[in-house]
């Protein structure tokens, strides 16, 4: 195994300029601001938070379908955000990305051995076409479904056998990165296990390393080996899964955790609950200092003042004051 | 009592049986694989109309090639003997005030209208798909500027074009063609940059992006294909419309000149006896609004068979 992270994101910020009419100024979305966090090689790196965080759109700059406002990314210790062409292509055959919408994800004029057969037509993988629909039968294969579903249309398949469509054609380039992008919420619970036991099976075949983004924290939980929360474009805790779901320090990871459903109405009334109050703050229009003073029921003068780093406590990475001396 | 003790009480192991291997196949699709174009096929031929569209239409293109080639008149040929005939077996829709066959000259008429409608809507097809494309997938400043050229051309009343490039180039078919052409792309190139803009946006494109693709492969092997059926819907309007507007030019007496006969001419040359001979202006009159109506029942047709999500 290799040493060193496979992916190192540093000080990323990725901002959406929304442009100024006539008679007022433009103002700044703020998506992702200033994140950093490594993943290791054969690594689940899950990444969670409420919607409109910036965790898709932390993905998203990841595989450069949004550019970065400042920041690093290195993929195996080279920066990918200045990579263009030829280069780009190559390092394209390393990192892929699953889709959140099934049935958006698939072009839908195309069989699905042309959607697999795709991308190896793209990178000029194998010499001919039989090769490659030999390929692609064993991919289909590999994803549970059969080999003779390769002359079918993406809507002849349900939303299950869909997401396994899009697993192969990321597998085609044999990866060694894959970007999951909520690639279950769409689908249902059982549906959700069928796609995760392969996840996992693929990870353990190939090696492969994930940043599995979801809200979902449940399962966040079962497939991630260190979990990273999000809150308004930041990292707000960086642990190993278990631990951090053990003794959650960040308030709101507290209270993040403290939303899950316990199947026990006991266990449910007795739990010890954070409770949040107030509305996610526009990311147009951030609070000064810790993004989440303005919720937090914690929250001192100093947190309006400064903003917090992640800063190595124990076991994890937290950005809160509290954890200061 | 717990999840886990309800379980232990309340499910038994005799309730649980092992699955039958021939149950095992969940993953099987009963329906047969069909290619793209037979699927669409088929459900192009459960439009009754629009199969009847497209027969009429293949029956006047045949008759437009062969009744020409294989009658014993020309469109030009003048039969002194039988000035303004009636319908008879040598002439089976009559002759006009010249004693010209006019089955020869409607079909002759056909020649020109079909291929004016046809030709012009395959050139504003290709210019209106490659300019609204690139428009739409890059966006922008160079979005901007593409249609704020598309604006101004718009802005000139289409049937001025065509009269100013036929006092350039004489009136003949192919500076209708030409004129035309100049202000008909446009419709498709607004079409098509619409639909490339809300579709780069969706996953698949996303995906396709992400795997490597280059941009000529987005655009024409994901995004392009991916509006074809209201590409093809505007397709079969244009081609009637141009159609409408060669007819109407001629029908006006700026159109195609004598002795050649495009539908517009016959019309315009049967008005003069509409009330001594009426059956005269009949067949051109019919041929228009009988190919207009194939080409739209058409139209509706393929939009609807093209569209993969409409069972």
């Amino acid at each position: 195994m290799n040493e060193g992270p496979i992916l190192k994101v540093s000080h990323l910020k990725t901002y959406f300029g929304s442009k100024g009419g006539l008679f007022s100024k433009g103002k700044v979305v703020k998506a992702v601001n200033d994140v950093s966090f490594e993943i290791l090689h054969n690594e689940t790196f899950g990444l969670v938070g409420e919607s409109g965080c910036g965790k898709s759109t932390l993905g998203r700059t990841i595989v450069k379908i949004n550019e970065p406002t400042s920041g690093s990314i290195e993929f195996e210790g080279r920066d990918i955000v200045k990579m263009k062409g030829a280069e780009l292509k190559a390092f394209r055959r390393d990192l892929q990305m699953i889709f959140q919408d099934p049935y958006a994800s698939l072009n839908s004029r195309m069989t699905v051995g042309e959607i697999i057969r795709e991308p190896m037509e793209i990178h000029g993988l194998y010499n001919s076409t039989k090769e490659r629909d030999q390929k692609v039968s064993e991919l289909l294969e590999t994803v549970g479904l059969k080999p003779d579903h390769i002359r079918r249309y993406p809507h002849e398949f349900s939303g299950g056998q869909r997401q396994r469509i899009c697993i192969a054609r990321t597998l085609a380039l044999n990866p060694k990165f894959i970007i999951c992008d909520e690639p279950i919420s769409a689908l249902d619970v059982s549906i959700q296990a069928q796609i995760i036991n392969l996840l996992q099976r693929i990870q353990k075949e190939r090696q492969i390393s994930y940043l599995f983004i979801a809200h979902d924290l449940g399962i966040v939980k079962h497939i991630s080996h260190r979990i990273g929360v999000m809150y308004l474009g930041s990292l707000v805790e960086v642990g190993e899964s278990n631990s951090l779901y053990r003794e959650p320090m960040h308030p709101y990871t507290k209270a993040l955790l403290s939303a899950i459903p316990i199947p026990d109405p006991r266990v449910e009334r007795s739990k010890a609950a954070v409770e949040i109050s107030g509305e996610l703050p526009s990311p147009l229009d951030l609070p000064s200092g810790c993004a989440f003073r303005t919720r937090c029921p914690f929250a001192s003068e100093r947190c309006a003042k400064e903003t917090p780093q992640l800063r190595q406590v124990g076991d994890r990475q937290v950005a809160c004051f509290l954890y200061e001396k | 009592m717990n999840l886990k003790e309800y379980n232990k009480e309340m499910l038994t192991r005799e309730m649980f049986q092992p699955l039958d291997k021939s149950e095992q196949n969940s993953e099987f699709i009963a329906m047969e694989t069909k290619s793209f174009a037979r699927d669409a096929w088929i459900r192009f031929k459960r439009n009754k109309l629009a199969l009847l569209g497209l027969i009429f239409l293949g029956i006047v293109v045949v008759l437009a090639i062969f009744v020409p080639i294989f009658s014993p008149y020309t469109y030009e040929q003048m039969d002194m003997t039988a000035l303004n005939a009636n319908p008879s077996l040598a002439h089976p829709m009559g002759t006009d005030r010249f004693g010209r066959d006019i089955l020869v000259r409607v079909m002759y008429g056909a020649r020109i209208s079909l291929s004016v409608g046809f030709s012009s809507a395959a050139i504003s097809l290709c210019i209106g798909i490659m300019y609204g494309g690139i428009a739409g997938y890059v966006g922008g400043k160079t979005d901007m500027l593409m249609m704020r050229i598309v604006d101004i051309i718009y802005s000139i009343p289409s049937m001025l074009y065509v009269i100013l490039v036929m006092l350039i180039f004489g009136s003949n078919i192919w500076s209708i063609l030409i004129g035309i052409c100049i202000s008909s792309w446009i419709g498709m190139a607004r079409l098509v940059r619409a639909q490339v803009m809300s579709l780069k946006e969706q996953e698949f494109a996303l995906a396709a992006y992400v795997l490597g693709a280059s941009t000529k492969r987005i655009l024409f092997k994901h995004l392009i294909i991916n509006c074809i059926g209201p590409i093809i819907v505007n397709l079969t309007l244009m081609v009637p419309s141009a159609i409408f507007t060669e007819a109407f030019l001629s029908f006006v007496g700026i159109g195609i000149s004598a002795p050649a006969a495009s539908w517009g001419t016959l019309a315009n040359e049967a008005r003069g006896l509409v009330e001594t001979y009426p059956i005269q202006i009949i067949w051109p009159v019919a041929a228009i609004c009988l190919t207009m109506l194939s080409l739209n029942f058409i139209g509706d047709g393929v939009g609807e068979a093209l569209d993969p999500k409409k069972k």
